[in-house]
């Protein structure tokens, strides 16, 4: 007899395992950044390649959503005669979710699959396994450095994608809404509690982790060539992709509470 | 005397198949021994186990008589130390450049300065020969030959007490694949070092060798000194020494 239940079983059973494994290896991770020996070369290499050169990736995706949140704002608003919340709600939903979020999401494509295919290339090259016969460990030398990098600089990017997603919704609000420049940004910062950009930073830090950890960890495991580097790529992308809207949900409702 | 190596009976299931099924084999200090076998019969599996990249399911490595396989991560960072590893496809660092791998060990582990780092890693350029003008260029510049020297190189920069060397001439042709067996003759013999090294080319054996073992079916069907390989009295040393398709050797396509 054929259980339909079975199948979803399996599946479910496969997530927790790949969960536990993911844990296990991003607590590996953690712990390698916080002890000896320090790679300050390659951390300040991943840093320059991980946030500086995403600067224009995040700088766009900004500037345009915050533009288009502007404008759905105001059409919103104009149902309640609330026009005028524009820069409130503008600056709220950047600052706590769509900066952070977004970010977040870029990077997974641009970040996550790129450490999964270095480091899944240098698996199936035998590269891992030559680097622990030069009595160093790989954890050390590529995971901390990237997971460290991503982790410090995504809050950085982030707070560079608030400004610009604020300047995006300041610039359709001023030419195309009929807006007063001084007004919007006063109300803007009026409105602005620290605690928003905190939440919004706080977001991005363990995004910036989340990314860097799940490329590690596919690319770590990849195995059988090129067609494994290729799955391991795919996969850090979905994985981090939902493993960050998961967890977007979780300290959300964490802060709110 | 203890081995320098010894593997006592290491057992490796790898995708539902049993790759190792106790494998024993043991090193003598300054001893040369190549493990020969046909494709996919584990010896890179072997070799991955006697380092430590790969753990046996059961079974004990001991190096210089000290059990290493359940030994912790950092400690085994140590026992690294004395080993040396050219990887079957050179598994040079394709970020950094070639003195910069060379140097790998000597920079990143030992914390050595750059500046005598890199004199040293130059100094051994030479004695593998190859031209100092290869230092800054990245390893994907080099012909095959010449990433396996440079991964020769890299093995042999902290002078370790036992080389391992995993089908040191596959992919390269039959002149650069004399050249190179020459050369880990000849390092092995200035190092002093103990050899391990796996292999299916015959020739190869027969250059670099002071003993010769066989796996087939997970185990070391025969172990010899080289010099008796061609009377071992073992069909399938034959078999395999003659290159048969006929015999209790079945190939697998
Ligand atoms: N990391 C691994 N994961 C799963 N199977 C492996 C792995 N490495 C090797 N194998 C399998 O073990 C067997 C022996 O491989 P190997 O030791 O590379 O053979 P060879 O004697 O040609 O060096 C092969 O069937 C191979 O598919
Ligand atoms: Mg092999």
């Amino acid at each position: 007899m054929i259980n339909p239940f079975a199948p979803v079983g399996r599946a479910v059973l496969g997530i927790l395992r790949e969960i536990g494994r993911f844990s296990l290896f991003a607590g590996r991770s953690a712990a390698s950044v916080f002890s000896p020996p320090f790679f300050m070369g390659q951390f300040a290499r991943q840093s320059l390649q991980i946030g500086y050169f995403s600067l224009p990736v995040i700088g766009l995706t900004a500037v345009f959503i915050g533009a288009a949140l502007a404008l759905n704002i105001y059409v919103g608003g104009a149902r309640f005669n609330a026009e005028s919340f524009v820069p409130n709600i503008v600056v709220l939903g950047i600052t706590r979710e769509l900066g952070p979020v977004l970010a977040g999401l870029m990077l997974a494509g641009r970040v996550s699959a790129g450490v999964a295919a270095e480091i899944g290339t240098m698996r199936v090259t035998e590269q891992i396994d030559a680097m622990n016969t030069l009595s160093t460990d790989p954890f050390k030398f590529l995971i901390a450095p990237r997971v460290l990098a991503a982790t410090l600089t995504l809050p950085l990017l982030v707070l560079v994608a608030d400004i610009i997603g604020v300047m995006g919704g300041y610039l359709v609000a001023v030419n195309s809404l009929d807006f007063n420049g001084a007004t919007y940004l006063r109300n803007t910062l009026d409105f602005l509690e620290s605690q928003d950009v905190i939440l919004g930073l706080v977001k991005a830090a363990v995004f910036g982790f989340i990314i860097a950890a799940m490329g590690a960890y596919q690319g770590y495991n990849s195995q059988g060539g090129a067609l494994g580097v290729g799955r391991a790529t795919t996969n850090a992308v979905v994985g981090s992709i939902v493993l960050i809207l998961a967890v977007n949900y979780l300290i959300t409702a964490f802060f709110v509470e | 005397m203890t081995a320098k190596l010894q593997l006592v009976d290491i057992k490796k299931k790898l995708r539902g198949r049993q790759v190792l099924d106790g494998v024993d084999l043991d090193v003598a200090p300054g001893q040369s021994l190549v493990v020969i076998g046909g494709s996919g019969q584990g010896k890179s599996v072997t070799l991955k186990c006697a380092l430590g990249l790969m753990k046996p399911d059961a079974g004990q490595v001991l190096v210089d008589g000290a059990e290493v396989t359940r030994m912790p991560r950092e400690i085994r960072g140590r026992v690294m130390k004395k080993f040396g590893m050219l990887f079957q496809g050179g598994a040079l660092f394709d970020s950094l450049t070639v003195w910069e791998n060379i140097a790998f060990r000597l920079i990143y582990a030992d914390k050595v300065g750059r500046k005598e780092a890199r004199d040293r890693a130059l100094a051994t350029m030479r004695k593998v020969r190859l031209a100092p003008e290869f230092a800054d260029v990245r390893p994907i510049e080099l012909s095959g030959g010449m990433q396996k020297r440079a991964g020769l190189a890299r093995a042999i920069i902290a002078k370790p007490d036992i080389l391992f060397f995993d089908e040191p001439t596959t992919g390269l042709d039959p002149i650069t694949a004399d050249a190179i067996n020459d050369l880990i003759v000849e390092m092995v013999k200035e190092i002093g070092c103990a050899a391990v090294s796996i292999t299916h080319d015959m020739a190869s054996a027969r250059k670099i060798a002071d003993e010769i073992a066989m796996l087939h079916g997970g185990k070391i069907v025969w172990r010899g000194p080289a010099a008796q390989i061609d009377n071992s009295g073992n069909a399938m040393v034959d078999q395999f020494i003659a290159g048969r398709a006929d015999g209790p050797i079945q190939a697998v396509v």
